[in-house]
C-alpha cells in the first residue's frame, strides 16, 4: 500500500477560447490524502476540466493544483502521468493489447521486471473481481463491467498515489454499475488512495463520497462538504435543488442503524427484527410499509442490540 | 525480340509441328511444356522482380510520407493530390514520359509502378494511424506514454490492419500494371502476352499463359497478405 497524496486546487481558472464563461472559474478546494472526493454538477460546470488539469491533459490559466505540497508544473509531464492512475467512461482500453498488457503498461514503460509486472498483474486482476486467465484474454472478449475493470486495474498497476476517475461508470447498466460503485469503495478502503471521482449523479455522489464539490455553471464551487453536511445544510438554493426534495431520505440513506442512539431493548420486545447494517432509511421505509412504530436493531449473531421507534426519525436529522 | 519473329512468321518459338500449336487451338499444353523454361518462367521471375521492387520502395516511401502526414497534419492534404494526380495519368503515356529522363530501362517501369504503388498506400496507411479510438488516445496520454510510445504502441499496431489492405491492393493492382511494362521492356508477364499479340494471328496459347500466370501470382500474394495479417493481428477475432 503506497501512501496517498494530498491534492490542493489553488484559485483555479480555465477559460476556452472564444467563450465568455470560464469552464473554472477561481476554484479552490482541498483533498485531503486518502479520501474519496467526488466533483459533481451538471454539464458546463467543469467538472471533467478541473479533473484533466490535475495530469494536465488541460491546461490552465491562473493558479496552481498541488500534489503533496508540489505544483504539478514542477515534474516532468510524463512522470506526473506515470503516478496518476486514470480512469475514464469509455475506459481505452488498447484493442491490440491482452488485459495482462493492458495491465502492465505503465508497469513495463517504468521498466519493472517481468516477474514484478505479472505478479502484479495477477494481484490486481483478483483486486477488481476478475481471473488471472482473463489476462490472456482481448478487451473485445469482454463485456463492458468487465472492461471497466481492467481499466481500474491498469490504473491500479504502478500503484499511484492518486487516482483520478472520469464518469468511470457512466457507460454501465444500473446493475453493473451499482456492482463496481460498492467495489470501488471496498477497494478505497482496501488501497487507501486520494481519488477524484466526477460524476454527473448526485446520488452517485452522494453513495460514493467522502466529499463531495458541487460546481455550477460557470465553474464556480457551489458547496464542498461531507454528503451529510450538505444534504443537512444545503449552501443555496442551487445546491438544493440539485440534491433534490427528498434530502432528510438521502441523509437517513447514509447511516446504518448501527450508528445512531437506539433505546434499550427490553425482553421479546414488538417488531420486527432488522440487521444493524441496515440503513435508516430502509427500516424507516419498512416500518412505514407495515405500520409499525418500532423495529429491533439484532447484531450479526442475532443478539438484540436495541430499539429504534419512528418517532425517533426527526431527531436524526 | 525481332529475332523471335524472324524464326516463325506466324508461330511464336516455332519449330515443331504440334498440329495444337500450328492450328493455334485454344489451349496446347505441349507449347506451354515446350516453353517453360524459355518463355514462361523467366517472364514470371521478371514479374515477380518487378512487383517486388515497385512494392518495397512504394512502401517505404508511402509510409515515411504517412508519418510526416500523420505528425504534420497539414502536409497530407499535398501529398494525397499529388499521389490522386499521378494515378490520373495513363500509365503507357507516364512510360513516354519518362524515357527522355530515364531512358528504356528497368528504372522507368518502376519510377511509374512506384507511383502508383504510393497513391494507393499513402492514404491507406495515413487511415490506418488515424484509426485509433479518442478514448484509446486519451487513456494512452492520460497513463504518461510519450508521443513516440503512443506511435509506436498504439497507434501503428492499431493501423496494420489498414496497412495490409492497402498492401494488398497495392500488390494486386501492381501486378496487373507490370504487363504494361513489356510495352517497354522485354521483361515480365506482359512480354509473352505482347509478343503474340503483334502477331497477324495472335496466339492464344501464349496470351492465356501468361495471362493465367499473372492471376495466379496476383492470388497467391493476395492470400499469403491475408495470412499475415492473421498472424499480426489476433486482437481482431472476437472469440467471446
Amino acid at each position: 500500500m503506497s501512501a496517498a497524496a494530498e491534492i490542493a486546487f489553488d484559485h483555479v481558472t480555465k477559460r476556452y477560447a472564444g467563450r465568455d464563461a470560464a469552464a473554472v472559474d477561481d476554484l479552490a478546494l482541498e483533498i485531503p490524502a486518502g479520501e474519496l472526493c467526488v466533483l459533481v454538477g451538471p454539464s458546463g460546470g467543469g467538472k471533467t476540466t478541473a479533473l484533466k488539469m490535475v495530469n494536465r491533459l488541460i491546461p490552465f490559466d491562473s493558479g496552481e493544483i498541488r500534489i503533496d505540497g508540489r505544483s504539478i508544473y514542477d515534474l516532468p509531464l510524463i512522470e506526473l502521468r506515470r503516478g496518476i492512475g486514470y480512469v475514464i467512461q469509455q475506459i481505452g482500453l488498447f484493442p491490440h493489447m491482452t488485459v495482462g498488457e493492458n495491465i502492465g503498461t505503465v508497469p513495463r514503460l517504468l521498466g519493472w521486471p517481468k516477474q514484478k509486472i505479472s505478479a502484479r498483474t495477477v494481484e490486481l486482476l483478483e483486486l477488481v473481481g476478475l481471473e488471472a486467465a482473463d489476462a490472456k484474454r482481448y478487451p473485445a472478449q469482454l463485456s463492458g463491467g468487465q472492461r471497466q475493470r481492467v481499466g481500474l486495474a491498469r490504473a491500479l498497476a504502478a500503484d499511484p498515489p492518486l487516482l483520478l476517475m472520469d464518469e468511470p461508470f457512466g457507460a454501465l447498466d444500473p446493475i453493473t454499475r451499482f456492482r463496481l460503485q460498492t467495489e470501488l469503495l471496498r477497494l478505497h478502503r482496501e488501497v487507501g488512495k486520494t481519488v477524484i471521482f466526477v460524476t454527473h449523479d448526485i446520488d452517485e455522489a452522494i453513495q460514493m463520497g467522502d466529499r463531495i464539490a458541487i460546481l455550477r455553471q460557470g465553474g464556480v464551487l457551489a458547496q464542498y462538504d461531507t454528503p451529510d453536511a450538505i444534504l443537512a445544510h444545503p449552501a443555496d438554493d442551487f445546491v438544493k435543488q440539485f440534491i433534490g426534495e427528498d434530502r432528510a431520505l438521502r441523509r437517513l440513506a447514509l447511516r446504518t442503524l448501527e450508528h445512531i442512539p437506539l433505546e434499550t431493548a427490553v425482553e421479546a420486545a414488538p417488531g420486527a427484527r432488522l440487521s444493524k447494517h441496515t440503513s435508516v432509511r430502509n427500516a424507516v421505509s419498512q416500518m412505514l410499509e407495515t405500520n409499525e412504530e418500532q423495529i429491533v436493531v439484532v447484531d450479526d449473531d442475532g443478539s438484540e442490540l436495541g430499539i429504534f421507534r419512528l418517532a425517533a426519525t426527526g431527531a436524526l436529522l | 525480340m525481332s529475332g523471335r519473329l524472324a524464326d516463325g512468321p506466324v508461330i511464336p518459338n516455332f519449330g515443331h509441328g504440334d498440329p495444337c500449336v500450328t492450328g493455334d487451338h485454344t489451349f496446347c499444353w505441349s507449347w506451354v511444356k515446350a516453353h517453360w523454361g524459355d518463355t514462361l518462367q523467366p517472364a514470371l521471375i521478371q514479374h515477380v522482380e518487378l512487383t517486388a521492387i515497385a512494392i518495397g520502395i512504394g512502401f517505404v516511401l508511402a509510409f515515411t510520407l504517412a508519418l510526416v502526414a500523420h505528425r504534420y497534419r497539414r502536409a497530407e492534404q499535398p501529398i494525397g493530390v499529388l499521389s490522386a494526380l499521378l494515378y490520373t495519368i495513363p500509365s503507357l503515356a507516364l512510360f513516354q514520359i519518362l524515357v527522355p529522363f530515364t531512358g528504356i530501362t528497368r528504372t522507368t517501369v518502376e519510377v511509374a509502378l512506384v507511383a502508383y504503388t504510393l497513391v494507393i498506400l499513402f492514404p491507406n496507411i495515413v487511415a490506418g494511424l488515424r484509426s485509433a479510438p479518442d478514448d484509446v488516445l486519451e487513456a494512452a496520454h492520460g497513463m504518461g506514454l510519450t508521443r513516440r510510445q503512443v506511435l509506436t504502441r498504439v497507434e501503428l499496431p492499431l493501423a496494420v490492419p489498414a496497412i495490409i489492405g492497402g498492401l494488398r491492393i497495392a500488390i494486386v493492382s501492381t501486378i496487373a500494371i507490370a504487363t504494361i511494362a513489356a510495352f517497354l521492356l522485354p521483361q515480365g508477364l506482359g512480354y509473352p502476352i505482347f509478343n503474340a499479340v503483334k502477331l497477324p494471328t495472335p496466339f492464344k496459347t501464349e496470351i492465356y499463359s501468361a495471362g493465367v500466370l499473372a492471376i495466379a501470382l496476383a492470388l497467391a500474394c493476395d492470400a499469403a497478405l491475408v495470412g499475415v495479417k492473421r498472424a499480426l493481428v489476433p486482437w481482431s477475432r472476437r472469440t467471446a
